[in-house]
């Protein structure tokens, strides 16, 4: 019988010929990862346990939450983070200035690679699918032990197939196909399992789509959400990986539980509305204007150079509207310095928009963007659950690049066509 | 072990962000996050639970984020057990990790009402409504995850086995 992507980095990782679906295995890991939230629980886990780290090279330590420090309580967290990673001389330890978001540095400085088996203390940890890895979020106490042991217990998932279909045309981005994908199956559609993509369709995705699809998986309950390798992975991965791997392609034979269809060609901007990343909307079925007070432009999910161009482009000659905040957040150090050097720092800034040092900062409610009762939000994060950025009675409208700047100009929910 | 409680009783999609939200996450004191513990959609729990109240959720049960934050603040609120029609995988994790069993029962949640008094035996998953008379039974854990939960946790696991 056949094994799909999943099936094979985790029978590989287990020591063993082959796996089915179900089959309970244990696994050594490529790399285990946490953040300033969740790394003190697991460093305090690890510690109760009592060995040595399991390998000084497979851990990586990002503090991107709360970062730089927003209050002495989240200093104190940074702290712990930061004695841990001198003390066991951890190398993948991020200092400020250094940092970025997570889920875009891993893949950019080639820490994460095709084949491996990631594990995070991160639910968006599953954003390495896009470069044909399996990874997955889990707690602080399997992270701390994780640190220890170099292992981690799976459930080898049941895998959907999510086979598309035509090429993505202009003006929509990954967050439209996976927003649209969850709009389908649900919130709870691929609960348990991976989503395995495939089909003609995934040629016209970009890398940064990819990364963006993955990175969402969680949101529609999965394991995984991995892509398969081609050409647009081994141009991406070339000159960032440094060590050997081995991708990995599914079995014509491999056996899935479902098969979901998207037809790219087909897509239209869509929205997600409050509460679940679930509710999607194509923009042009919405009858009453909706208008904002806030955008953002950022996360571990839009957080990317691509992004930002296509925010830039959206931008350009334009201005904020009144009565509306727009915060951008590049993902990442190398991404800031690209944006500024090709010019889009300069069209944001010039457009009124608010430029922030690489953070998570309002996507989770942290800081840097809290709203006030009442007050609705286009975000390009991956999130709106009830009071996720601000006020319980706030609300956050889930939207690629292009829908967010063209929601910025225009002060009301808007496609980037609707800006002329 | 049987456990006896009275139900708080929550819906679909219960994502992490309300059982513990973000602004609290700069503490990883159990104590201190049973203090917001649901807070969001539900003012009256951090004050008003008892030790050893049950609670109950619907579908997909702790969605959202991957931090064990929410199930550490459920137990520290003196929660022994949640039942759910299904949890979200990362949290179904933390849970039998932190030693918080969590108990599966499908469509049959339904017949949980808020104030309803249960009777629960973790270890064979049946469980009484003793307000209603209905017994429901929970699907076994699989293979060692059994064993980890019996252990009292991932940790104890660990140590246990060396
Ligand atoms: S950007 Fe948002 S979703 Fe991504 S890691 Fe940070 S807080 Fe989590």
């Amino acid at each position: 019988m056949g094994m799909t992507m999943s099936e094979k980095i985790l029978a590989k990782h287990a020591g063993l010929k082959s796996v089915t679906a179900g089959q309970l295995v244990t696994c050594k890991l490529d790399m285990v990862l946490a953040n300033d939230i969740t790394a003190p629980p697991s460093i305090k886990i690890f510690e109760s346990i009592g060995r040595p780290v399991f390998d000084n090279e497979k851990i990586a330590l990002v503090p991107d939450h709360f970062q730089p420090a927003k209050d002495i309580k989240s200093a104190e967290l940074a702290k712990i983070v930061r004695d841990f990673a001198v003390k066991h001389k951890i190398v993948h330890y991020f200092e400020q200035g250094r940092v970025g978001i997570e889920h875009v540095i891993l893949p950019e400085k080639g820490i994460v690679a095709p084949g491996m088996l990631t594990i995070g203390a991160d639910s968006h940890t599953c954003t390495y699918g896009a470069v044909n890895g399996f990874a997955t979020g889990v707690g602080s106490t399997d992270l701390g032990a994780a640190m220890a042991t170099g292992e981690a217990w799976f459930k080898v998932p049941q895998a959907i197939k999510v086979e598309l279909t035509g090429s993505k045309p202009a003006g929509i981005s990954g967050k439209d196909v996976i927003l649209t994908l969850i709009g389908q199956i649900g919130v709870d559609g691929a609960l348990y399992k991976s989503l395995e993509f495939a089909g003609d369709g995934v040629k016209s995705l970009s890398m940064t789509d990819r990364l963006t699809i993955s990175n969402m998986a969680i949101e529609a309950g999965g394991k995984a959400g991995i892509f398969p390798y081609d050409e647009v992975t081994a141009e991406y991965v070339k000159d960032r990986v440094t060590k050997p791997f081995e991708p990995v392609a599914a079995d014509e034979d491999a056996v899935y539980c479902q098969t979901v269809k998207i037809d790219l060609s087909a897509l239209k901007p869509v929205v997600a509305f409050p509460h679940l990343p679930g509710n999607t909307k194509r923009v042009e079925d919405i009858k009453e204007p909706i208008a904002i007070q806030q955008v953002i432009i950022g996360s571990c999910t839009n957080g990317r150079l691509e992004d930002l161009q296509i925010a830039a482009e959206v931008f350009k000659g334009h201005k904020v509207a009144d009565g509306v905040r727009c915060i951008v957040i590049p993902g990442s150090p190398a991404v800031y310095k690209e944006a500024m050097k090709r010019g889009y720092i300069d069209i944001f800034i010039d457009a009124d928009c608010a430029v922030s040092t690489p953070t998570c900062g309002p996507c989770l409610g942290g800081y840097m963007g809290i709203m006030a009762a009442g007050e609705k939000c286009v975000s390009t994060t991956n999130r709106n659950f009830r009071g996720r950025m601000g006020h319980v009675d706030s609300e956050v409208y889930l939207a690629g690049p292009h829908v967010a700047a063209a929601s910025a100009i225009l002060g009301r929910i808007a496609t980037a066509e609707e800006v002329q | 072990m049987k456990l006896e409680g009275k139900v708080w009783r929550y819906g679909d999609n219960i994502d992490t962000d309300v059982i513990i939200p973000a602004r609290y996450l700069n503490t990883f004191d159990p104590k201190e996050l049973a203090s917001h513990c649901m807070v969001d959609i539900d003012e009256s729990f951090a004050g008003n639970v008892q030790d050893g109240d049950i609670m109950v959720g619907g579908r997909n049960f702790g969605c959202g984020s991957s931090r064990e934050h929410a199930p550490v603040a459920i137990k520290a609120s003196g929660i022994p057990v949640v039942i759910a029609a299904s949890f979200a995988r990362i949290f179904y994790r933390n849970g039998i990790n932190i030693g918080l069993p969590l108990l599966e029962i499908g469509d049959d949640v339904e017949k949980i009402h808020a104030d309803d008094k249960l009777q629960v035996d973790v270890s064979t998953g049946e469980i009484r409504n003793l307000t209603t008379g209905d017994v429901f039974h929970a699907h076994p854990l699989p293979g060692f995850v059994q064993e980890i939960a019996e252990a009292g946790g991932l940790i104890e696991y660990i140590k246990k086995k060396g």
